[in-house]
C-alpha cells in the first residue's frame, strides 16, 4: 500500500504533463476548428509525406552509423580497468555538458566553406561543399547523440563476466564465435535501449537539420511551422510520427525480450 | 570525510551560481510592464546607457522587462492570457490588427511631450491613420546585402536577384511567411502590391509558385542565421532588414547593400498602450522618456535601425545618419508599401503555403507538381503506417495469448 502512495505525486505529474497533452494532441488531430470528427486533417498532412520519409531515413541512417561507431568503442571500455572505465566515461559525457546549439555552432564552423575542413580539402586538390546537404546532417546528428548509444551499452557490456568469455575460449571457441555466441546475445539490451534512444531523438529533432542542412526541412520543423498557423493538421503530423515511433518501440522492446531471454 | 567536503564543495559552487535576488533596494514607487521585441533597447555595454536603468533611477519605478520574437506571438499572449502589459511595441500590421479589435488604449499626448520630437511625416500612418494610439519607435526598409568578392559591386539591382541561376546554391531567404511572400509577389507577373490588405488566395497561390521555383537556387532559408552566412562569406546574397544589413557590413568589408529598385517593405515598430494596461501614467511616463533624443539615439546606435525620433538624428553617429541604408531617400520610401492587416483566414493560407513551399523536394522544377502531395511518398507512409500499426496489433495479440495460455502456471525452465 505505501509504495502506491509514493508513487502517486508521479502519476500525477504523468497525468497533467504526459497524458492530457498527448490526448489533446490526438483530440485536435481527428478534429476540425468547430470541434466536429473529421480525417481531413490526415489528408492535408499527406502533403509533407517526403519530409517524413526523408526525415526517418536521416534517423536510421544516423542510428545505424551510431551502432556501428559505438559498438566497438563501448566494449573496449567495459574490458579496461575501473579507474579507467569511469574516466572514459566521463570524458564521452564532458561534452554534453556544453549547450546543444553550441555543439553544433560548432560543427558549422568546421564544416563551412573555407572552414578549416575545407580548407584542408581544396588544398589537396578535391573540391566539394561539406555543409548544407544530408551528409553533414547526419554528422551531426551521430556527433549529437553518439552518447546515448555508448552509454547503455556500456552499462551492459560491463557486467559480461571476462569468465564467461574465457570460459567460451577454454571450450575452443574462435574469437568470432565468443562474440556471436557470448558477448552479442548479453549485449542486446543495450543495443535496443541505445538505438531507442538514438532513433527517437533524430527522427523528431530539426535544430540539427536546421543549421547544418540546406533548404530541406525535417518532420520536426514542418510540425513547429504548421503549429503556427494551424493546430489540427500540426496535430496530425504529430500523431502520424508518434505512432510510427510507438510501433518500432514495442517492436524493439519485443524482439529485446525474446533474444535477450534466450 | 572526504566525500562530505566534496558534496559541501559543490554545494557551495551551486548556491554561487544562484543570483542574490531579494537583496535589492525595494525603494520603487510603482511599475511598468514592458513588452518588445527582443534585444531592442540600449542594455549598456559598448559605451552605450542602459537604459532601463536609467529610467528606474530617474523615476523609482520598476520596469519588468520581456521579449516576444514574433507579433504573432505578442498577439496571442494579449488575447489568451492574462498578462497585463502596459507598453508593447508591435510592428505596423499588428497595431492595425489590435487597433481594429480595440485593444489599443488611445495616449494621452499631454503627457508625452517628448513627442514632439517626433518626424511629422511618422506621426500617422496606415495603421494609425489620426495618430491617437501610438508612438513610433524605429522603422526601417528590406533591403539586399551582398558579398562583393563573389558578386561583382553594382550588379544586384532588385529582388529579382534572389532568382538569377549565376548565384545558384548562395542565396539566402527569409524563412518567415511574410516576408518571403511579399517579395515573392513583388516578382510575379502583373506584380502584386505586397502592401494591400485584400489578398485573394490566387495571389498567395501565385506568389507561392515564385518561391517553388526560388527553392532549388536557394542555399537556406534563415532569420538570425544570416549573420553568422553572410558575415563568414557563406553565401552571397541575402534580402534582411536594413539596420541589420547595416551591422553586417561593419563586422565584414566585403559586403555591400542594394534597395531593391522594386520597392520595398518599409516596416515601422511602435509604442502602444494596450487595454490590459493597469499602469497608464507609468506607461506614458516610459514612452516619454524614450523620445527623449539621448534616449533615442543611444536605442537607434544600439539596434541600428532607423530612429523617427528627429532631435535624436542630429545626435547619431555621422556614418549612421548620412547611410541612404539606413535612412533611405524620401523618393525611394515613395515607392516602398507598408504592410496592412490581413484577413486571419488568407495570413493562415499565407503560412501554409510557405511551409508547403519550403518542404517540397528541392529536386522537383514543376511548380504544379510541388505544390501537391508527392503520391509516391504518401503511400510510402502509408505502407509504413500500415505495417508498424499491423505489427503492433499481432505483437499485442500474441502477448494476450501467451498470457491466456500461461495463466496460472509457473515459468518452465527451458
Amino acid at each position: 500500500m505505501k509504495s502506491k502512495a509514493v508513487s502517486l505525486p508521479y502519476l500525477g505529474w504523468m497525468l497533467v504533463f504526459t497524458i492530457v497533452p498527448l490526448l489533446m494532441v490526438v483530440y485536435f488531430a481527428f478534429t476540425d476548428v468547430s470541434g466536429r470528427f473529421t480525417l481531413e486533417n490526415f489528408i492535408s498532412a499527406a502533403d509533407y509525406s517526403e519530409v517524413f520519409l526523408y526525415s526517418l531515413w536521416i534517423a536510421l541512417i544516423s542510428t545505424f552509423i551510431c551502432l556501428l561507431l559505438a559498438y566497438p568503442l563501448a566494449f573496449r571500455i567495459s574490458r579496461m580497468s575501473e579507474r579507467a572505465q569511469s574516466i572514459v566515461i566521463m570524458l564521452i559525457m564532458v561534452p554534453m555538458w556544453m549547450n546543444f546549439l553550441l555543439r553544433i555552432y560548432s560543427w558549422v564552423l568546421i564544416l563551412q566553406n573555407y572552414g578549416p575542413l575545407d580548407m584542408m580539402l581544396n588544398f589537396v586538390g578535391i573540391d566539394v561543399t561539406l555543409i548544407g546537404n544530408s551528409g553533414a546532417v547526419i554528422v551531426g546528428m551521430v556527433y549529437e547523440f553518439l552518447p546515448f548509444m555508448i552509454l547503455p551499452l556500456h552499462t551492459v557490456m560491463s557486467k559480461i563476466d571476462d569468465s564467461l568469455i574465457e570460459a567460451a575460449q577454454d571450450l575452443g571457441c574462435s574469437s568470432s564465435a565468443v562474440f556471436r555466441k557470448v558477448v552479442f546475445p548479453l549485449s542486446i539490451p543495450g543495443i535496443i535501449s541505445g538505438i531507442t534512444m538514438v532513433f527517437v531523438p533524430t527522427a523528431s529533432t530539426f535544430l540539427v537539420a536546421q543549421y547544418l542542412g540546406g533548404t530541406q526541412f525535417m518532420i520536426g520543423d514542418v510540425i513547429e511551422r504548421v503549429f503556427q498557423s494551424d493546430h489540427n493538421t500540426g496535430s496530425a503530423i504529430a500523431v502520424v510520427l508518434m505512432v510510427v515511433i510507438l510501433g518500432f518501440l514495442v517492436f524493439m522492446n519485443r524482439f529485446g525480450d525474446k533474444e535477450g531471454v534466450a | 570525510m572526504k566525500r562530505t567536503t566534496y558534496l559541501l564543495l559543490a554545494l557551495i559552487v551551486l548556491l554561487a551560481a544562484i543570483p542574490l535576488t531579494g537583496c535589492s533596494d525595494d525603494g520603487y514607487q510603482g511599475e511598468v510592464n514592458v513588452y518588445n521585441w527582443g534585444e531592442y533597447i540600449s542594455p549598456g555595454d559598448d559605451g552605450l546607457p542602459d537604459v532601463i536603468a536609467m529610467f528606474e533611477d530617474q523615476y523609482h519605478i520598476k520596469v519588468n522587462y520581456t521579449n516576444f520574437e514574433t507579433n504573432e506571438e505578442l498577439y496571442n499572449i494579449l488575447t489568451n492570457s492574462s498578462a497585463a502589459y502596459d507598453v508593447i511595441i508591435p510592428s505596423d500590421y499588428m497595431i492595425e490588427r489590435l487597433r481594429n479589435e480595440g485593444m489599443l488604449e488611445e495616449l494621452d499626448f499631454e503627457n508625452i511631450p517628448n513627442y514632439k520630437n517626433i518626424m511629422e511625416s511618422f506621426r500617422t500612418g496606415p495603421y494609425d491613420p489620426e495618430g491617437k494610439y501610438t508612438v513610433p519607435y524605429s522603422w526601417g526598409v528590406v533591403a539586399l546585402a551582398y558579398n562583393t568578392d563573389m558578386v561583382e559591386e553594382g550588379t544586384v539591382t532588385g529582388f529579382s536577384s534572389l532568382w538569377d541561376e549565376d548565384y545558384a546554391g548562395s542565396i539566402l531567404m527569409f524563412n518567415n511567411s511574410r516576408d518571403a511572400t511579399a517579395i515573392a509577389m513583388q516578382m510575379c507577373d502583373p506584380p502584386i502590391d505586397p502592401g494591400a490588405s485584400d489578398f485573394t488566395l490566387e495571389d498567395i497561390d501565385r506568389a507561392t509558385e515564385k518561391l517553388i521555383e526560388q527553392k532549388k537556387l536557394l542555399k537556406k532559408y534563415v532569420m538570425d542565421q544570416v549573420f553568422t552566412e553572410m558575415e563568414g562569406n557563406q553565401a552571397a546574397i541575402a534580402p534582411y532588414y536594413a539596420g541589420d544589413i547595416y551591422t553586417m557590413m561593419e563586422n565584414n568589408d566585403a559586403l555591400s547593400y542594394c534597395l531593391p529598385e522594386e520597392g520595398s517593405n518599409l516596416f515601422v515598430d511602435a509604442m502602444c498602450i494596450p487595454t490590459c494596461c493597469q499602469n497608464k501614467e507609468n506607461a506614458e511616463l516610459f514612452i516619454n522618456f524614450m523620445c527623449d533624443p539621448e534616449i533615442a539615439a543611444a536605442n537607434a546606435e544600439y539596434i541600428t535601425y532607423a530612429s523617427p525620433n528627429a532631435a535624436a538624428a542630429e545626435l547619431l553617429d555621422e556614418d549612421f545618419r548620412e547611410s541612404e541604408l539606413i535612412y533611405p531617400p524620401q523618393e525611394y520610401l515613395d515607392r516602398c508599401y507598408t504592410f496592412s492587416n490581413i484577413d486571419n483566414e488568407v495570413y493562415t493560407y499565407m503560412q501554409e503555403q510557405f511551409v508547403k513551399a519550403c518542404s517540397s523536394s528541392a529536386e522537383v522544377t514543376d511548380t504544379a507538381q510541388a505544390k501537391t502531395a508527392n503520391p509516391a511518398a504518401t503511400a510510402g507512409v502509408c505502407v509504413i503506417l500500415g505495417v508498424v500499426i499491423i505489427a503492433t496489433i499481432i505483437v499485442i495479440v500474441l502477448d494476450i495469448r501467451r498470457a491466456i495460455r500461461n495463466r496460472g502456471r509457473i515459468h518452465k525452465l527451458p
